[in-house]
């Protein structure tokens, strides 16, 4: 779920606020010093049969319960990408691959301005989108945040996309999966990092 | 989440069709130097005289064509389209390029450089016109008003700006050369384009003639809520009845604060400004109208007047005149469809699946609920009502090519 090339180019030019994200809460703080402490990959020991919040770099959320990720987009992305209008889904049973870390995104606004934002896109995807988030001005691939299989998709989706704008966190979510490299949940940033990461790119 | 207002696709040809943006020039060569360009562009970003009163009212600014504009403010943009649909917004399309060309032989300088049968306009009415070059390709599209002040008054793309204002140059040279009386002035005017059906109501308070007497396409000088000298133009770029007022810099601020006293208006951006004018049919230039598309492709063949066409007096009317006839090999069309929306360079196939064209503008209608799209398609699938497919994410997804507007126009013929 490649948010992040929308984002930059919605992001240079928005004004910056942080997303109001509704679990930024007391543990956050302790979090947030871990991280500053440079240990963000090494500290992480949480079990994947459940998990708090996580993010990926693409400004997708992951949440594990029961050994099973249910996916869905930030507030932040889902601010930037503005009135989602239609929601292009995997089906249940697809396998999906993990997005590299090195890879790039491919992501438009289909403004007039869309030539500032492609000076920041590379279109390199090897892991194939496996669908898309569509507001009136812009179109944002989706690609997975970790490797494992679809066990559902968010069919209210279909009949009210704005879900994803009205609550990103619990009724727009957009996938579950299975999860076949724990060690992929572990590597995502918790709450605090995520956090600061929005607030870095807003600099 | 999608607004009220499910109008039926119909009406004709929109009788004004003016771009009011474009691609900055270098458009859809992406990469290291462009980027380079862009991050040189962002510490010089022109500001209009309301740049100052957007960032107050929480614009959210973007470059557009060197210029730093809101894209859109606190609503959402399909909020900020439909109270255009349904009250009033306004735009500040202060970028765009305006020029008074004076002199008694203004009309022939015109001419020469346009489509439009400019001597037969009435005084005060306007026209969507066409610069085009020797190929017959466009170069830009423009206004041009025929004033009853002793001057036509032109407004073009502000993406533009600088090879018209060099086209222009250029010719007026040669004009002059040839003792001809012609000359030109390019303004500093703020330019305020106030849109949506209830925009005569909103306008009329500040006004002292009657607004009923000033119909689509003509244009008076007035003073508007105390400002003096404003240039009020009926015309638009939403397909909604509208005005575009040109007023000085320096009372452009005390101008928008006034008509946004009304409650039925709203400040709206550039991304609403996209989505209404492809509702309305309306061409972009550099993305739908280029310098290799022919007004006959673009089916935009209205724009050329009768004696024009007659005379062969215009820049590549050799070309574009006996295209009129023979028709062309493609030809810009409207695309509706459902599911995933079709975006710009979305390839169209035919039924078979062979590619018959590419998508110019499209988007997801906040009207209609429907994807809508234009395009250019080989001529033998043209024809509206015509199945076609778009490959959207490499699946063919069915379209069918259907008249433009799509959003029934609103404009106040009087």
């Amino acid at each position: 779920m490649a948010m992040r090339a929308t984002l930059r180019c919605l992001s240079a030019n928005f004004s910056p606020r942080l997303p109001l994200l509704s679990s930024a809460g007391r543990d956050n703080r302790a979090a947030r010093l871990r991280w500053v402490s440079g240990t963000r990959r090494t500290f992480s020991s949480c079990s994947v049969l459940s998990t708090a919040l996580k993010f990926t770099e693409k400004h997708e959320w992951v949440q594990v319960e029961g050994g099973i990720g249910t996916v869905g987009i930030s507030s932040y992305a889902q601010d930037a990408l503005g009135d989602v209008v239609y929601c292009g889904l995997p089906e249940v049973g697809q396998r999906l691959e993990q997005m590299g870390t090195t890879l790039t995104f491919t992501c438009k606004a289909y403004y007039y301005f869309v030539l500032n934002c492609l000076s920041f896109c590379i279109p390199a995807a090897l892991v194939d989108e496996f669908g898309a988030l569509e507001s009136v001005k812009a179109a944002s691939e989706l690609y997975s945040p970790l490797t494992g299989e679809v066990t559902a998709i968010n069919t209210q989706l279909a009949e009210n996309p704005g879900l994803v704008n009205k609550d990103c966190y619990a009724e727009g979510w957009l996938i579950k999966m299975t999860i076949e490299k724990p060690e992929e949940v572990d590597a995502l940033m918790d709450q605090a990092a995520y956090d600061k990461f929005i607030k870095s790119l807003e600099e | 989440m999608w607004a009220r207002l499910g109008v039926a696709v119909g009406g004709s040809m929109p009788r004004a069709s003016r771009s009011g943006w474009l691609h900055a020039s270098g458009a859809g060569c992406a990469g290291k130097r462009q980027q380079r360009q862009a991050s040189s562009a962002e510490v010089a970003l022109k500001k209009t005289p309301l740049f100052d009163f957007h960032k107050a009212h929480d614009g959210k600014m973007v470059n557009f064509a060197g210029w730093s504009l809101p894209v859109q403010y606190k609503d959402s943009h399909i909020v900020s389209h439909m109270h255009t649909r349904e009250h009033c917004s306004i735009f500040d399309v202060s970028h765009m390029l305006q020029t008074k060309v004076h002199g008694k032989d203004r009309v022939k300088f015109m001419e020469s450089l346009v489509v439009a049968d400019i001597a037969e306009l009435k005084t005060n009415q306007g026209t969507l016109s066409l610069f085009t070059n020797e190929k017959g390709g466009i170069i830009d599209d423009l206004i041009v008003t025929k004033t009853d002040q002793g001057y036509l008054y032109v407004v073009s793309n502000a993406g533009c700006a600088e090879k018209d204002s060099v086209h222009m140059k250029v010719r007026l040279a040669e004009f002059k050369a040839a003792g001809l009386d012609v000359d030109l002035e390019f303004l500093d005017e703020a330019l305020l384009a106030v849109q949506g059906p209830s925009m005569s109501r909103v306008l009329q308070e500040g006004l002292k003639d009657n607004l009923n007497k000033l119909t689509f396409m003509t244009s008076t000088v007035a003073t508007v809520f105390g400002v003096p000298d404003c240039r009020i133009t009926r015309c638009g770029y939403t397909g909604e009845d509208g005005v575009e007022i040109s007023v000085s810099r320096l009372r452009a601020v005390e101008l928008i604060e006034k008509l946004l006293a009304n409650s039925e208006v709203k400040l709206a951006g550039l991304a609403a400004r996209d989505s209404l004018r492809l509702e309305a049919g309306l061409c972009l230039y550099g993305n739908d109208i280029d310098e290799t598309t022919t007004p006959v492709e673009a089916t935009l063949v209205w724009t050329i007047g009768k004696r024009r066409r007659k005379d062969k007096d215009f820049p590549g009317a050799e070309i574009v005149v006996p295209q009129i006839k023979a028709k062309t090999v493609r030809k810009r069309v409207g695309l509706v469809s459902t599911g995933p929306p079709v975006r710009q360079h979305t390839p169209i196939l035919s039924p078979d699946g062979k590619v018959i064209g590419e998508v110019t503008s499209g988007c997801p209608s906040p009207c209609l609920k429907k994807n809508v799209a234009m395009g250019y398609v080989d001529s033998e699938f043209a024809k509206n009502g015509t199945d076609i497919q778009v490959e959207i994410r490499k699946k063919a997804v069915r379209a069918v090519v259907s008249r433009m507007p799509f959003v029934p126009t609103n404009y106040y013929m009087g």
